[in-house]
């Protein structure tokens, strides 16, 4: 099969799933959509295989019933697609695990078709080639999400509204910036309109529409807020979705669109050490509101707003001021490894979290007493997460925050690489402080959990950690292989 | 050593790690009331350990270098190595590792969550291990904070608020030093690319330094203020009078074993086999590494006087005794370089043996304080032997192991034309004997106190004076202290050891 036939299977398959799982008994739905899910994962592994063994290291790229553009609509996947898919996919299978083994954690049967229409949304994002359809598929993702967000019960119909309308703000900026582009250039594929768009202020103005549509829908510090409130309002098993990987369509459009363009004009530069500020200001407080916060998911929903800051801080640690440069530099090797890293941990810790407070009745720190005992492989995942989080050794985020620093200090850019240190510490600083609540004091018998929990749902957060962990020593397979494609569009 | 040693490429160093980790990773999956289990993984991983040492020790004399490495990063790589330095500090950790499992086995017997602890334990002296065989900047600084994270839960062990509030500023501290070292190592792998330790002094290092001096001043100024928090030198010591509140096993560990001596080691390890000591000095950092550790070595003892706790007076005379490494690491003469090599090694002895003899005081006949220790020796004749041995030997004198590296440290202070090193060593023992002296007399020539009840946790279960896993590990590293003193002149001896380690960095 050559690469580029797996690609519109990435998309059409969840998407079919999500139909049929909408009309299947409520009682067969769990299992029919775990079976959608594997078989999605599926797909993404097989465009892995197919992309390596076309040998030449490039992208695949198929042109929807054989229009080319710019008349049709082009799917294109190259080593940076096929990175965020197969993170997708390994995430979305422990998401799924999870919410086969337990209602509680997805919010029931109505999560089956919601979540693989977000499955196809986000698949459908990363190998778009055009940029019409990008917003599309991101509409997909954020349409999709809010619902999920929904299913958390009391109080989360607000959260979602509120998410709601920062999504679609967010999308419509975006579509802004598209249509002045296809206003521009008369095309939508992002290789052709990148390769045609003439600098100035058109170009600015699409870029600042970019960054500041999608760092809402990113929760990018000063636009943040909406986050702390939706994804803790979710059940756990949608908060670790929301957080490791629909975070991620947008980080990925945003750099996708970014790192596309070569413009070297002081106005690029300029925007892109504000993203980066903004990003520094983001990782400083959501780590310190993480700090302040007494339920485990509030916190590791503030942790999310932090770490975003780094995925803003990537515009200006990885680009050179005109695009990407080679496309393996530090900075975006940091970068890209990071998206991995927080998208392992941050599903983990979830995960867990949602496995405590459904064992203890609630997430709030002052209940979690003994659990440390009671539940140490839980306890433990959220502690080797939270490590990986605050890039310490040996884990993977320890790797990304390795190429970041890099990249900061050949830039000699010392601010951001006093923001990277003190980020880890700060993140550390939370982890340590939820593993703490779940001792007993000295003397005292450990307070057995009110409910027992399903084995899987304790061992898939371990999983996920421990592959963290295994990361993190053995990383340079991967680290070369992000290292050798170069997004398309970028630098060259 | 010989420039020429011949390194094989070997799986021995991977497989020293494993001696510690593989028995820790199973310790932690083990339900609470598989004790024999237990010790039997823990013993068998210290004792293999030991027996790594000891067969590696006449190769690796004769020059022979084991290699192992793995590529972590592209152009980085996590390289183990067994130079003679790095197996001079397992040899140490090993041995001591082996009476300190002994002696946890039986300080903690019958109390709750042991898997826990003894699984954390097990990965410290992974740790401790991967520390002293690293073979780069990059593999030193993961087992660096590896080490930091897994101790942190032997500190809090208890659980008890000033535990855990111990813990934390432990946390604080460590981990803001490791963010210090890893700035500075992946600023030199930016301007200098990945160097391996070489005794001497790394080439590349040496030619980073022509090309940017201010920059690996700097570099330089991270690194060891990164350690210098593990190493407790003023000011950055605060945390190691707080950690006090862990179970004695793990003070002991603290103390000799594994993280203060990181953190001695790695500042050894930066100023000899990465910058070496002639370029280091060219950079001022020497004078200012001196002038700090000069400082911290009286400031410890002063403070050690004012405690009556028996814990925190050790405490502060570790802050005191580290600082001595750090000295002699910074003075340039061949003398005072095996004197603070060696010292890592005769620090460990009878710093170990002290919290091993407090412990003992503590759990046999509940005494803490230092003012309660009155008479005690007529109740525990061999534990207050083996504090007095311990006493005598860190006060300096000969023939126990304090004095073979207090003397030659001041001839290197002489020799490196550095007097006022003398001055600093015969203030701090005057004041090493202003603190020890009292207690040892309390011990021998007081009469208890009449109000003296002595029930402790362990009082009146033995016809011993003390259970036996926890009395005989002291009174041999007791006599170890002596030993090593006596015996300095044998050619596999630490001072032998060290004396042919420093000639590596005069080379």
């Amino acid at each position: 099969m050559t690469p580029g036939g797996v690609l519109p299977a990435l998309v059409l398959l969840p998407l079919a799933g999500a139909a049929i799982v909408a009309l299947v008994p409520a009682a067969v739905r769990r299992w029919t959509g775990g079976a959608f899910a594997v078989a999605t994962s599926a797909m993404a592994v097989l465009l892995a295989i197919a992309l390596a063994a076309s040998g030449d290291g490039a992208a695949a790229e198929l042109a929807l019933g054989g229009w080319d553009a710019p008349l049709g609509i082009t799917l294109r996947a190259d080593g940076v697609s096929l990175v965020f898919l197969l993170l997708t996919a390994v995430i979305g299978l422990a998401v799924s695990t999870v919410a086969v083994a337990s209602d509680a954690m997805s919010g029931g049967p109505r999560f089956w078709p919601l979540w693989l229409g977000l499955w196809a949304g986000l698949n459908g994002v990363f190998v778009s080639g055009d940029l019409f359809n990008m917003f599309v598929m991101l509409e997909l993702v954020t349409l999709a999400a809010v619902s999920l967000v929904g299913l958390g019960g009391r109080g989360s119909a607000a959260a979602a509204l509120r998410y709601l309308f920062v999504g679609v703000v967010g999308s419509l900026l975006f579509l802004l910036a598209v249509a002045l582009v296809y206003a521009e250039t008369g095309v939508l594929d992002l290789l052709l309109a990148a390769d045609s768009m003439p600098g100035g202020i058109v170009l600015v103005t699409v870029l600042a529409l970019t960054v500041v549509g999608m760092g809402a829908k990113m929760a990018l510090f000063p636009l943040h807020s909406w986050l702390p409130v939706a994804h803790p309002a979710a059940p756990a098993a949608v908060s670790a979705a929301l957080s490791a990987l629909v975070i991620k369509a947008a980080v990925f459009v945003l750099w996708r669109v970014w790192f596309a363009v070569k413009d070297d004009s002081a106005a690029v530069a300029v925007l892109g050490i504000a993203a980066g500020a903004a990003g520094a200001a983001a990782v400083i407080w959501g780590s310190v509101m993480a700090l302040r916060a007494r339920r485990l998911k509030r916190i590791i929903a503030y942790s999310t707003v932090a770490q975003v800051g780094y995925f803003a801080m990537v515009l200006d640690l990885a680009g050179d001021g005109s695009g990407l440069g080679d496309g393996a530099g530090p900075g975006w090797v940091g970068g890209v490894t990071l998206v991995l890293a927080h998208g392992l941990a941050k599903a983990a810790m979830f995960l867990a979290a949602g496995n405590l407070a459904l064992a203890y009745g609630s997430d709030r720190l002052d209940g979690l007493r003994g659990a440390v005992s009671r539940m140490p492989g839980t306890v433990a995942a959220l502690a080797v997460a939270g490590v990986s989080l605050a890039g310490l050794p040996p884990t993977f985020g320890f790797v990304a925050k390795w190429q970041l620093l890099v990249s900061a200090i050949e830039a000699e850019a010392w601010w951001w690489a006093a923001v990277l240190a003190l980020g880890g510490l700060l993140a550390f600083g939370y982890t340590a402080a939820m593993i703490r609540a779940t001792f007993n004091a000295p003397g005292e018998e450990a307070p057995a959990p009110q409910h027992r929990t399903p084995v899987a749902l304790a061992a898939v957060p371990l999983v996920l950690a421990i592959a963290s962990v295994v990361l993190g020593v053995f990383s340079s397979g991967l680290i070369a292989l992000i290292g050798e494609y170069t997004l398309i569009g970028g630098g060259a | 050593m010989n420039p020429e040693a011949a390194v094989d490429y070997s799986i021995v160093p991977l497989l020293m790690l494993l001696t510690s980790l593989l028995p820790g990773a199973i310790i932690f999956f083990l339900r609470e009331d598989r004790t024999r289990l237990r010790t039997a993984l823990n013993l068998f991983g210290a004792l293999s350990k030991v027996a790594f040492v000891v067969v590696l020790i006449p190769p690796v004399v004769a020059g022979e270098k084991l290699r192992a490495s793995m590529e972590w990063a592209p152009g980085i790589d996590i390289v183990l190595t067994t130079d003679a330095f790095s197996l001079f500090f397992v040899g140490l950790s090993a041995a001591l590792w082996l009476v300190t499992t002994i002696y946890a086995i039986g300080y903690l017997g019958g109390s709750p969550n042991q898997s826990r602890f003894f699984g954390f334990f097990s990965l410290c002296v992974t740790a401790t291990t991967g520390i002293a065989l690293a073979g780069n900047l990059l593999t030193f600084l993961l087992f660096f904070e590896l080490l930091t994270l897994v101790t942190y839960p032997l500190v809090a062990h208890r659980g008890t608020k000033e535990a855990l509030n111990g813990a934390r500023t432990y946390l604080i501290y460590t981990l803001g030093g490791g963010a210090l070292v890893l700035i500075g190592v992946v600023w030199l792998t930016v301007i200098a690319g990945p160097v391996e330790f070489v005794s001497g002094g790394a080439p590349e290092v040496a030619a980073a330094i022509d090309e940017h001096p201010v920059a690996m001043t700097a570099i330089g100024g991270l690194l060891l203020v990164g350690m210098g928090v593990k190493a407790a030198i003023f000011p950055l010591h605060g945390w190691l009078p707080v950690a006090m509140v862990a179970p004695a096993p793990v003070s002991a560990l603290l103390h000799a074993v594994a993280v203060v001596k990181a953190g001695a080691f790695g500042i050894v390890r930066v100023v000899h086999d990465l910058f070496g000591l002639e370029a280091a000095d060219r950079l001022g950092l020497l004078s200012v590494l001196a002038a700090f550790a000069g400082f911290t070595i009286i400031y410890g003892s002063v403070r050690a006087l004012m405690q009556d706790d028996l814990k925190r007076r050790l405490a502060y005379s570790t802050v005191s005794q580290l600082s001595y490494v750090a000295l002699g690491a910074a003075l340039i003469a061949p003398l005072a370089t095996s004197g603070a090599l060696v010292h890592i090694v005769h620090q460990g002895l009878m710093k170990i043996t002290l919290f091993f003899c407090a412990g003992l005081f503590a759990e046999v006949i509940g005494v803490s304080k230092v003012s309660g220790l009155r008479g005690a020796g007529r109740r525990m004749p061999l534990t207050s032997l083996a504090f007095t041995i311990g006493a005598f030997g860190m006060i300096g004198l000969p023939p126990l192991a304090g004095f073979v590296s207090k003397w030659p440290l001041a001839l290197g202070g002489l020799d490196a034309e550095a007097p006022w090193v003398v001055g600093v060593l015969v203030v701090s023992t005057l004041l090493n004997a202003a603190y020890f002296l009292p207690v040892v007399y309390a011990l021998w020539f007081t009469d208890p106190d009449p109000g003296a009840d002595w029930s402790g946790r362990r009082s009146g279960t033995r016809r011993f004076e003390a259970p036996h896993a926890l009395l005989w590990p002291a009174v041999t590293t007791a006599a170890l202290s002596v030993v090593v003193g006596v015996a300095a002149g044998w050619g596999y001896s630490p001072w032998s050891l060290a004396e042919f380690i420093a000639e590596g960095s005069y080379r």
